[in-house]
């Protein structure tokens, strides 16, 4: 599964949406995810890829939008 | 050695319902208690002062204890919306008790201050004898009762907390502790002079759930570790009463019994500082006897500071 599909799936099951956002689409201000759901999909997103967000990263502008979460993934990755 | 022997505190009058702020901020009321678990605040008058509101929880906290003011050997006070820097409200609050020579030290950082202050009496007790460390807050005046405002200005309330450190006696020993500051982070929660010399707190409230969900549970265990504990063996946790469900989500990752934290936020909101004593005052008033089991204190805030204290019941 190609990684913008696995992310999908992380903020559809922590969202509890069959969602599918735009790109650029702020995943909060469309209000699919709250502080606490931030939460689960950034812990969500360590157990999919098998990375560990350290604490300095732990800013939630870095996983406002699906572009911003694949690029910090694809960085954590190469 | 260094004892907890009593606490108090010390809530204004005047209670805010979220259906009272609902129209300021523009949200609805069971929006703002699934948000925060807050139900109501209080908020102090126009003419009460940090330092008031700090007094009359050190004299609340004094009584209990049967301790004179004469008899106190540092007073500390955390504050992080006092509203002068300098001299902070301690030196107020000690000449109030009619002390001229005992020394005194504020502590300027809001929600995780009076844990940082339960921390440095802790060590500063064997040379003082008797410490009184204060949190005494007036967030009302650092909030935005506007739509814009609405993150902070549903969490945030007054009042002031206190607890008597003793280097002799107590019915808990601190038995240890661990403070963390990170400032790389301190800009996503903060509290700076705006206009008119007015407090203002800013947060960015994303940001401080993900990295107190992440630092709080951590902080907790590094004391557990060092001490041959496991998350089950405190019978109480005492917890900064940020957000009742930032709580639960400690709670869950310790993997620790959720009946075993102590919970005020419904009726008194968010009073940064305070909050931790103001807690640990009501908590230990519910008790029959004394505690027979170790306890767990725990703050995070601004700065960013977050630490926890490991207290355990007296021989």
């Amino acid at each position: 599964m190609e990684q913008h599909a696995r992310i999908l799936k992380i903020l559809q099951r922590v969202s509890g949406k069959q969602v599918n956002p735009g790109q650029n689409e702020s995943l909060f201000a469309s209000g699919l995810l709250d502080s606490f759901a931030l939460t689960d999909f950034v812990s969500g997103l360590e157990e999919e890829f098998g990375v560990t967000i350290p604490d300095s990263d732990l800013s939630a502008r870095k996983f406002d939008t699906i572009v911003k979460v694949d690029a910090y993934l694809s960085a954590k990755t190469k | 050695m260094a004892y907890i022997r009593a606490f108090g505190s010390y809530l204004p009058s005047r209670r805010v319902r979220n259906e009272e702020l609902a129209t300021l901020v523009g949200a609805a009321p069971e929006w703002i208690l699934s948000a925060t678990g807050i139900e109501e605040r209080r908020y102090a008058s126009a003419e009460d002062t940090v330092a008031g509101l700090g007094l009359q929880a050190a004299q609340a906290c004094l009584n209990k204890a049967g301790v004179a003011a004469e008899e106190l050997g540092m007073i500390l006070c955390a504050s992080g919306s006092s509203e002068r820097f300098c001299p902070g409200p301690a030196s107020q609050i000690a000449a109030e008790l009619g002390l001229s020579a005992t020394p005194v030290l504020d502590i300027p950082v809001a929600s995780c201050g009076s844990l940082i202050g339960l921390a440095v009496a802790a060590q500063l007790a064997a040379h003082a004898g008797r410490v009184l460390v204060l949190g005494a807050e007036i967030m009302s005046r650092c909030i935005d009762l506007s739509p814009e405002g609405k993150d902070t200005a549903i969490l945030f309330g007054d009042g002031a907390g206190a607890c008597l450190v003793d280097a002799n006696t107590g019915f808990a020993r601190i038995a240890d502790f661990q403070l963390h500051t990170d400032g790389t982070a301190a800009e996503i929660l903060k509290i700076e002079q705006g206009r008119n010399h007015q407090n203002r707190i800013h947060m960015d409230g994303r940001s401080v759930i993900l990295q107190a969900c992440r630092k709080i549970p951590r902080v907790i265990n590094e004391l557990f570790e060092r001490n041959g504990l496991t998350a089950g063996d405190p019978g109480t946790y005492l917890l900064h009463q940020a957000n009742q469900n930032l709580i639960m989500r400690v709670a869950a990752a310790l993997q620790a019994p959720e009946e075993r934290f102590f919970i005020n936020l419904r009726r008194c909101g968010n009073t940064s500082s305070a909050s931790l004593l103001i807690a640990a005052d009501e908590w230990h008033r519910s008790q029959n006897g004394t505690p027979s089991a170790p306890i767990v204190f725990s703050a995070f805030g601004a700065g960013l500071n977050w630490g926890a204290l490991l207290a355990v019941p007296s021989p």
